[in-house]
């Protein structure tokens, strides 16, 4: 076979792309918009030669060739310009002539984005479908033997507590000695999770703390937002918005200098500090801000220089053990707000979990237990973390509960779920489902960037480019002119929808279940799945 | 939806006053069991305040095991009564061998041991029967305890009461609770029917209890073997006053706390605010979700009755000095103290414990915004 381009073993075609570009030469204005707004260089102008062969019907006149040049879009099938199937080229056409559709067959350009032997890196999440959490239903339903509440007109109860419950004797003991109680926020249920100030932009990360303040002083919706690892701004240390707060101190302590230095400034407490060992994206590894998107701010508010990777390392460097060291972290962290701050580890689903909350059972100073299961979002890590390390949450969860529970302290250690929780867009029954298998409460990143700013990507390997800083939608970018598509009063008003939707869909799950005085936590008995080992697992209803 | 019905007098009354008041709200219940909680004995157990009374239904090997058992301990019975029935029992009510009512002289090896440990022994010791009878099918125990009788069975409540006899001379009481059970479950078994009993603290509900499984595992979790069963889920309400007055040292006022715990609005203004708040924090795990109304009987001889959150559930206190009755409807309440002054009958709401204490002069209504009475 003769060729007129040399083919390289990463040469591709069209077939061969993950996503393959659609576009539609009869509607298409030639207007460029697509190719200008397509943040991975994916498409661009093609000048195609097109050969019209004019046969004559008349016996005495020879057919001709007539050849033609037309314009038009060319995909390019370079794997480093692969397109990710975002569809900015579909949002921003006028005339609807572009569109990106997946490939049916196996990814190609998979095998190709290693050069420079560089594993893949991306941003965004496990790309698995489906979930155990969507198969898990709510069977207990108050039918004539007690009236089923009004989620409408009944008052409820949703809030839920965080920060170490001692027993009520020792409470009775505590109350009656004067011994110290450790601090307890009561809180609403659904947490915003850590998503640093440098994986999100600014404008992101501004709505956010708006839509939560508003929820908080307008809605009395206690609801809280997690700094993630990254600091957190100087102003907002200084407000009284910081009680609506949770600090997260993770192992490259960025912005921890500026924060320590703020705590005498500090009009208000934070509501907690959580300290991250682990994320459930990538287990075992650390965070990970590509230079790309190292600004000037972001650099002074993490205390590091500009245009550098910030790669955290994947353990604490200080902790070599979990009874002594991390002890002594929460420890100290406790006692730098003066014992009045609850500050609780987040780790990454495991089957050691079990043995980090034995540990924590037996320190008085901790808080809680957040656990990030496999679905969990991230801004970076390497595919293969993503991909195949982690433990589901749903199980993680119940063992952890019902391993409390089996000591007593069940209410003692409030656990929190996080990682994928409404992944597939059922965030009230997903967060019910945990509830009801023992979670205090859970944590959402992903669901409140798709829902709150427009997030691209889903379970179909879409986008996904959250690590380079070149978010289409300004996300999770620091470029201005992609920031800057993204309107923070926007992002602060659908935080506030979804906060209020959740309500009413959480009050319709718990109502016809008759409970409204307190969240149902650990009401196994409201659950049931149509999967017999998974049943028996979680130690809930078989129902078919 | 079951009815309940108490009393309490000064003067000692057949607890067959109570099975009529059931039958006068026959609409609410199906006949499908009974359960009687007598206490403050009078007739033969007026003198016999201080010894423990067993109470249950046994076989005639039952009957032979427990009697090795307790002899075995050392138990000495001191009085009995043997309730004889006819050989075949009425439609509805299974027939048994025996109805027995036991007093017991102590062990002597018992008299240096404090009261908490010779509580805790006779906890252990009806315990212990109930899982030797479950073993065998010999054996059904419902209470040992001293000053206290308990009967269960199934069947309609007013015939049960005329097959066992229960208008009988020696069976007297101050204080009586009475349940007519509505059955929602098939399978049924004598240790689900109310009142439930545990070292001295009696209840019995309504309603459903839909806060049951997480509750249930938080006692489970606790360090009294008591905090066991669970085949009604009503049984935790009786266990969360026993946790509450026993094992926390608080008073009956401090129940509604417990289980209907105030809205963060009224806990702000509330005079124990820092207390309440702490209590509402660390006993969230006992919080109950209703619909129910709770009768209990408490070791002072007090008779008391708190609603749910949302009061779901009927429930009506009246009656003069000396007798004061407590019951699901308003007929049962007419039924046996007519000449009352209805002006004065009070229905508890959703803050209210009405209590009735052992002079039984007065109805004594604590709303959960005032002030408690605190351990010092």
């Amino acid at each position: 076979m003769s060729t007129n381009t040399k083919i390289a073993p990463s040469t591709l075609s069209i077939k061969d792309l993950l996503w393959q570009i659609q576009w539609d030469k009869d509607k298409c204005t030639l207007c460029g918009k697509c190719c200008a707004v397509c943040p991975v260089n994916a498409i661009e102008l093609g000048v195609f030669r097109k050969r019209i062969v004019e046969t004559s019907l008349e016996p005495d006149k020879s057919s001709s060739n007539n050849f033609k040049v037309f314009h038009g879009i060319r995909q390019k099938t370079d794997p480093v310009f692969a397109c990710i199937g975002c569809g900015m080229c579909s949002l921003v056409c006028p005339n609807d002539s572009i569109i990106p559709f997946k490939n049916e067959e196996t990814d190609k350009v998979k095998f190709h984005i290693n050069r420079d032997g560089q594993p893949k890196k991306r941003g965004g999440r496990r790309n698995s479908k489906g979930g155990l959490l969507d198969e898990i239903k709510f069977i207990r339903i108050s039918m004539l033997t007690d009236p089923a509440l009004d989620a409408g007109r009944h008052e409820f109860e949703l809030k839920t507590l965080l920060g170490r419950v001692l027993s009520p004797e020792k409470t009775i003991e505590h109350l009656k000695n004067k011994g110290w109680i450790p601090p307890v926020r009561e809180i609403y249920p659904l947490i915003i999770g850590g998503m640093s100030f440098g994986a999100l932009s600014p404008n992101m990360w501004e709505g956010l703390q708006m839509g939560v303040a508003y929820l908080n002083e307008e809605m009395n919706m206690p609801v809280r937002i997690c700094t993630g690892e990254g600091g957190c701004p100087p102003r907002l240390l200084r407000s009284r918005f910081l009680q609506y707060v949770i600090l997260q101190i993770a192992s490259g302590y960025f912005g921890w200098d500026e924060i320590i230095h703020a705590i005498p400034e500090m009009k208000v407490d934070p509501c907690a500090i959580e300290i991250k060992y682990g994320q459930g994206a990538k287990p075992g590894d650390g965070g990970l801000l590509m230079w790309n998107k190292v600004n000037k701010l972001i650099a002074a508010i993490r205390g590091v220089p500009q245009g550098i990777s910030l790669p955290s390392p994947p353990t604490h460097q200080t902790q070599y053990s979990i009874e002594e060291s991390v002890a002594k972290m929460i420890q100290s962290m406790c006692m730098a707000w003066g014992f009045r701050v609850p500050v609780y580890p987040k780790i990454s689903g495991s089957s050691t979990a079990l043995a980090v909350l034995n540990n924590l059972t037996r320190n008085q100073y901790a808080s809680g237990l957040s656990i990030d299961g496999e679905d969990g979002g991230t801004g970076a890590a390497y595919n293969v973390s993503m991909d195949h390390m982690g433990y589901p949450i749903a199980s993680n969860i119940r063992e952890s509960y019902l391993n409390l529970a089996a000591l007593g302290m069940q209410n003692e250690i409030p656990l929190f779920a996080g990682g994928g929780v409404g992944k597939n867009g059922n965030l009230a029954a997903n967060a019910a489902a945990l509830i009801m298998l023992g979670a205090s409460g859970v944590q959402v990143g992903k669901y409140i960037m798709q829902a709150a700013a427009g997030c691209l990507g889903s379970e179909s390997d879409r986008c996904n480019v959250c690590n380079i800083g070149l978010c289409p939608k300004g996300i999770t970018s620091q470029d201005p002119r992609l920031y800057r598509r993204l309107n923070p009063e926007d992002v602060a008003q659908r935080v506030v929808d979804v906060f209020l939707s959740f309500d009413t869909e959480l009050r319709k799950i718990v109502a016809p279940l008759g409970r409204s005085t307190s969240l149902p936590i650990g009401m196994s008995d409201a659950l049931g799945i149509s999967d017999y080992y998974a049943a028996e697992k979680l130690k809930i209803k078989y129902v078919v | 939806m079951c009815r309940l019905f108490a009393f309490t007098s000064t003067e000692p009354r057949s607890p067959m006053i109570a099975i009529d008041a059931l039958d006068v709200m026959r609409e609410g219940h199906d006949g499908s069991g009974v359960g009687l909680f007598l206490r403050d004995l009078g007739g033969p157990f007026e003198n016999l305040k201080d010894v423990p009374i067993l109470s249950g239904i046994f076989t005639e090997k039952g009957l032979k095991r427990l009697d090795t058992y307790l002899m075995k301990i050392g138990f000495m019975t001191k009085y009995k009564i043997s309730i004889r029935v006819p050989k075949k029992a009425p439609k509805g009510i299974p027939n048994r061998d025996f109805y027995i009512i036991k007093a017991y002289e102590y062990p002597k090896d018992w008299e240096d041991k404090s009261l908490r440990e010779i509580e805790d022994k006779l906890m252990n010791i009806r315990l212990r029967l109930r899982k030797m009878g479950e073993k065998e099918q010999d054996m059904i125990v419902f209470s040992f305890w001293p000053d206290v009788i308990m009967i269960k069975e199934l069947g309609d409540p007013k015939t049960v009461g005329e097959y066992l006899d229960i208008a009988r001379d020696e069976l007297k009481a101050r204080v009586v609770m009475a349940q007519g059970r509505q059955n929602t479950n098939y399978a049924i078994n004598l240790y689900a029917c109310h009142p439930f009993f545990i070292q001295g603290f009696s209840t019995m509900t309504n309603g459903e209890n839909t806060a049951f499984i997480p509750i249930k595992d938080f006692l489970q979790s606790r360090d009294c073997k008591g905090y066991a069963g669970y085949q009604s889920d009503s049984e935790v309400f009786t266990h969360i006053l026993h946790y509450t007055m026993l094992e926390l040292g608080l008073g009956i006022e401090a129940y509604k706390h417990i289980i209907t715990p105030l809205n963060n609005d009224l806990l702000e203004n509330h005079p124990d605010s820092h207390f309440l708040k702490q209590i509402k924090i660390s006993c969230r795990k006992l919080i109950i979700d209703g619909p129910n109304c709770v009768i209990g009987s408490l070791p002072d001889h007090s008779l008391f009755m708190v609603q749910d959150r949302k009061k779901l559930r009927p429930g009506v206190v009246g009656g003069k000095p000396g007798m004061f009755v407590f019951s699901s409807e308003m007929c049962g309440l007419d039924a046996v103290i007519p000449d009352r002054d209805k002006s004065k009958d009070f229905q508890p709401m959703h803050m209210d414990t009405v209590i009735v204490g052992p002079e039984r002069q007065e109805v004594i209504v604590c709303q959960q915004t005032q002030k408690l009475p605190l351990p010092h």
